[in-house]
């Protein structure tokens, strides 16, 4: 008797657990992981012999990866209700400044030593790079009070153009030796795949469990708020573009190593792509809200659907133009669906 | 017969999990003088904002002259001749009288060309209709603060006004500026012109007003003729109470003689001047003043976000200077601010997170990092102490009522053991009981020996918590008193006086 009782309970608590998480503010990812559920269901009914494949789960864990991580970089500064239009001219610039390192410094048939010397050098100037780029935007928008957008707009354009100088517009190329961060696998896992989980789980611990985190979610709901509540704003802001910065360098060094080249016009359509992705996961543009599982949850949806789209209609001419317009035609319904979901926008008093 | 011009039918809103009014119904006839009385935060406002369009009732119907109303928007209130004389008016200071007076007529006739002569023969037709004299080429901003009123009712009236709402008209008044305008509300009412006069001062309402309503936390308590009610019963009903809060006596035995916060000669040009008091351990200051006196300023200054430029501040004895935030918090001392939903909450995260913000450090463990359990027993621990009452405290801080939110940012500084606390309109928009317990919990603080300081409009409330009043004036600090030794009439006389 006494045992029925208690699963009873306990079933009960689970059930009233559930409800609790959903009902504080992580619906959005019950609904997201329906989705990729549901998505990934469908593929596998229509194309089972082609998507149900470990080499087609492998190669979009490629293309996913630094697309993820550009898009963690940007959620940090959404979350404070601005955002990081240079993420891709960060990449591609710590890209550039790390593939100059190698191949200046490790020759052909270099030793050992020499390899992981520059290696270890390139990639920490593209981090230095990195840092630099996110303090310097977050600077215009902290300190001078600048609207990200427009700050961005313009530290992404100022990037680009230090590349171009730089490399006087001319492709740079990296070194066999640092194909493996963009190519390698561990035990048949994509070391991007790696390297993006790794970064998830860091980003997700300083965003939830320090205090720069939780005070980044209070200033991007209420900068007043904040200020009032002791919070050092600037600094804050400062931080997390140092942190979209960063993780935009990793993305460039992975992007660097899987193909082996980078010019300052690569991926220039990521950016509206992490725009999109953030959104769908969840990540409120006006601040406050979204975390790391949502991106991730909704990273895995899209990459899901262009992979669909590719094996539906990789025989029609125009699949490639309907990608955008369906990626355009989701961050709009996403959107609406946003709109009239989300109670907290009701609560917003005029 | 009396022509019912405005039937207003079971009307209720709600806010963000506030219920601002509930189910309020009434008429106004043709010619009427209607009181609306309230205490703060009763729902006077909204209910006039309502009325005039600018929000929408969450249910209930309006209708005007016997016509019932679907959405109200501000148009269709001024259509039907209902015209809302806010508490700052909506003037135009860098413009003449006439101007003001005439110019949204003109607009309001369609005329693409502006014609001045006629500008101010209209404007002075205007002004004799409200048999006053007035200046007018005179900068509306360069004006006293009746003279401004005066302006925005014959403005009113010149765009056929039938019903004029008055919000609070007589707050910023003299005595004698009272009388003036009361003679030109009587003179209105025998044009036909009826009136809704909304105000907290019950002897005010009694003089002027033919029927009186009174609204108590969003709910309409009473409704009836004036002559039905005398000032206990009025004060009565708008308090739902007795009136039976005891005042705050300050007990210096037990705490330090060496002052908490001494403020010497401060001053920040165009905001206040040589302001010089000292706090007591224990102690609750009032800072009574009307908007402008500088008061807000001051405690601003004091809290470091907008710094003074010169004097000295000196907490415990020890001179201190605060240049900025954490300068103030550091010397430990809080500010509450005066607008709640802008400055100091964050509505749409958690009751937990909006209330330990403050005090993350306290919930750090291992590696550095956060312990959500650390994290998780301080929320109980202060959701407790302050009686937050909620389920969840993981639920939005919009969720909660106004009483329970102004308790949470009470608790966001009192979390963090300030020594001076500063409260700006503390219990704004708090209903009845929730403010007299909030009282209870300042009083045991200082009992406790926190130095307080507090802001407030609200009159009883100063007299009630505080055991000392420093009234301020343009600027200046122009009186101390104890709040034994000095009436609230008294108080109110002195606050609002010397304005001309």
């Amino acid at each position: 008797m006494s045992h029925i009782e208690n699963t009873e309970t306990h079933n009960q608590s689970l059930i009233s657990r559930l409800q609790s998480f959903i009902k504080n503010g992580n619906g959005n990812i019950v609904r997201l992981l329906t989705a990729v559920i549901v998505i990934f269901t469908l593929l596998s009914m229509a194309r089972p012999e082609t998507f149900l494949t470990i080499r087609n789960m492998q190669s979009m864990a490629f293309q996913a990866s630094e697309i993820g991580i550009l898009t963690i970089a940007i959620m940090v500064t959404m979350l404070s209700g601005g955002i990081d239009l240079a993420i891709v001219s960060t990449a591609s610039l710590s890209g550039i400044i790390a593939g100059m390192i190698l191949t200046s410094m490790v020759p052909p048939e270099s030793s050992a030593g020499t390899v992981a010397l520059g290696l270890v050098l390139a990639i920490l100037a593209a981090l230095i790079i990195g840092v630099v780029c996110g303090a310097f935007s977050g600077y215009l928008v902290a300190v001078w009070e600048m609207p990200a957008i427009l700050a961005t707009l313009g530290t992404s354009l100022l990037y680009k153009g230090l590349g171009t100088a730089i490399t006087g517009g001319v492709t740079v190329f990296g070194i066999t030796e640092s194909q493996f961060i963009g190519n390698g696998e561990v035990l048949g896992i994509p070391f991007p795949l790696i390297l993006l989980l790794i970064v998830s789980i860091i980003t997700g611990i300083i965003l939830s469990r320090t205090r720069f985190g939780i005070n980044l979610y209070m200033l991007g709901t209420n900068p007043t708020a904040a200020r009032f509540s002791g919070i050092d704003n600037r600094r804050v802001l400062i931080y997390s573009y140092i942190i979209s910065g960063v993780l935009s360098a990793i993305a460039g060094i992975i992007i660097l190593g899987r193909t082996n080249a980078m010019n300052v016009d690569f991926g220039a359509s990521y950016v509206l792509l992490a725009i999109l992705i953030a959104v769908l996961g969840d990540v409120d543009p006006y601040g406050g809200s979204g975390n790391v599982i949502g991106v991730l949850l909704a990273l895995v949806a899209m990459q899901f659907l262009s992979t669909g789209f590719n094996m539906l209609l990789y025989k029609s001419s125009g699949a490639n133009f309907f990608k955008e317009f369906a990626w355009g035609a989701l961050l709009i319904i996403v959107l609406i669906v946003n709109h009239f979901s989300d109670k907290r926008r009701t609560m917003r008093i005029s | 017969m009396t022509e019912e011009l405005l039937q207003v039918n079971n009307i209720s809103k709600n806010f963000a999990g506030v219920q601002a009014l509930e189910g309020v119904s009434f008429t106004i006839s043709r010619g009427e003088i209607r009181c609306l009385v309230g205490e703060n935060g009763s729902g006077k406002s909204t209910l006039i904002k309502i009325i005039a369009g600018v929000y929408q009732p969450s249910k209930g119907e309006i209708a005007f002259h016997g016509k019932l109303q679907g959405n109200i928007r501000p148009r269709n209130a001024l259509d039907a001749g209902i015209q809302v004389i806010y508490q700052d008016f909506s003037l135009f200071p860098n413009l003449t009288a006439a101007e003001n007076i005439a110019l949204n007529y003109q607009l309001s006739r369609n005329k693409k060309f502006v014609n001045w002569r006629e500008v101010h023969a209209i404007a002075a037709e205007a002004i004799k209709l409200i048999e006053v004299d007035l200046d007018l080429d005179a900068i509306v901003g360069e004006m006293s603060v009746a003279d401004k009123q005066l302006i925005a009712i014959s403005r009113a009236l010149l765009q056929n006004a039938q019903l004029i709402i008055m919000d609070e008209p007589t707050t910023a008044l003299t005595q004698r500026e009272i009388e003036a305008l009361f003679y030109v509300i009587r003179n209105l009412k025998e044009k036909g012109i009826s009136i809704l006069f909304v105000s907290h001062k019950l002897s005010e309402v009694q003089e002027i007003a033919d029927n009186i309503m009174i609204l108590r936390n969003g709910i309409k308590v009473a409704d009836g003729v004036s002559d039905e009610f005398d000032l206990a019963k009025l004060a009565y009903f708008m308090t739902g109470r007795e009136i039976t809060e005891s005042s705050f006596v300050y007990d210096p035995a037990g705490k330090s003689p060496i002052s908490i916060l001494t403020v010497k000669n401060l001053t920040l040009p165009g905001r206040f001047f040589n302001i010089s008091f000292d706090l007591k351990q224990g102690e609750i200051l009032g800072i009574a003043g009307l908007l402008g006196s500088g008061r807000t300023d001051l405690a601003l200054a004091l809290f470091g976000i907008k710094p003074a430029k010169s004097g000295e501040v000196s907490i415990e004895g020890q001179q201190v200077h605060i240049r900025n935030i954490q300068d103030a918090m550091r010397f430990k001392i809080g500010y509450v601010p005066e607008d709640r939903l802008t400055e100091g909450l964050f509505l749409k995260q958690s009751i937990g997170r909006n209330t330990i913000i403050r005090i993350l450090d306290r919930a750090i463990g291992w590696l550095g990092l956060i312990s959500p359990k650390k994290f998780k027993e301080q929320i109980a621990i202060w959701v407790k102490r302050l009686r937050i009452k909620t389920n969840d405290p993981g639920l939005p801080v919009a969720s909660l009522s106004g009483g329970n939110q102004q308790r949470v940012v009470l608790g966001k500084w009192l979390a963090s053991n300030p020594k001076v606390l500063i409260l700006n309109g503390p219990t704004v928009g708090v209903d009845i009981g929730s403010k007299m317990e909030l009282h209870e919990l300042i009083k045991e603080l200082a009992r406790k020996g926190l130095g307080t300081l507090i802001l407030s409009d609200d009159l009883p409330e100063l007299m009630h918590t505080c055991n000392r009043i420093l009234l301020m004036r343009n600027g200046r600090i122009v009186e101390e008193f104890t709040t034994g030794d000095i009436t609230e009439q008294e108080l109110n006389q002195k606050i609002t006086e010397s304005i001309a």
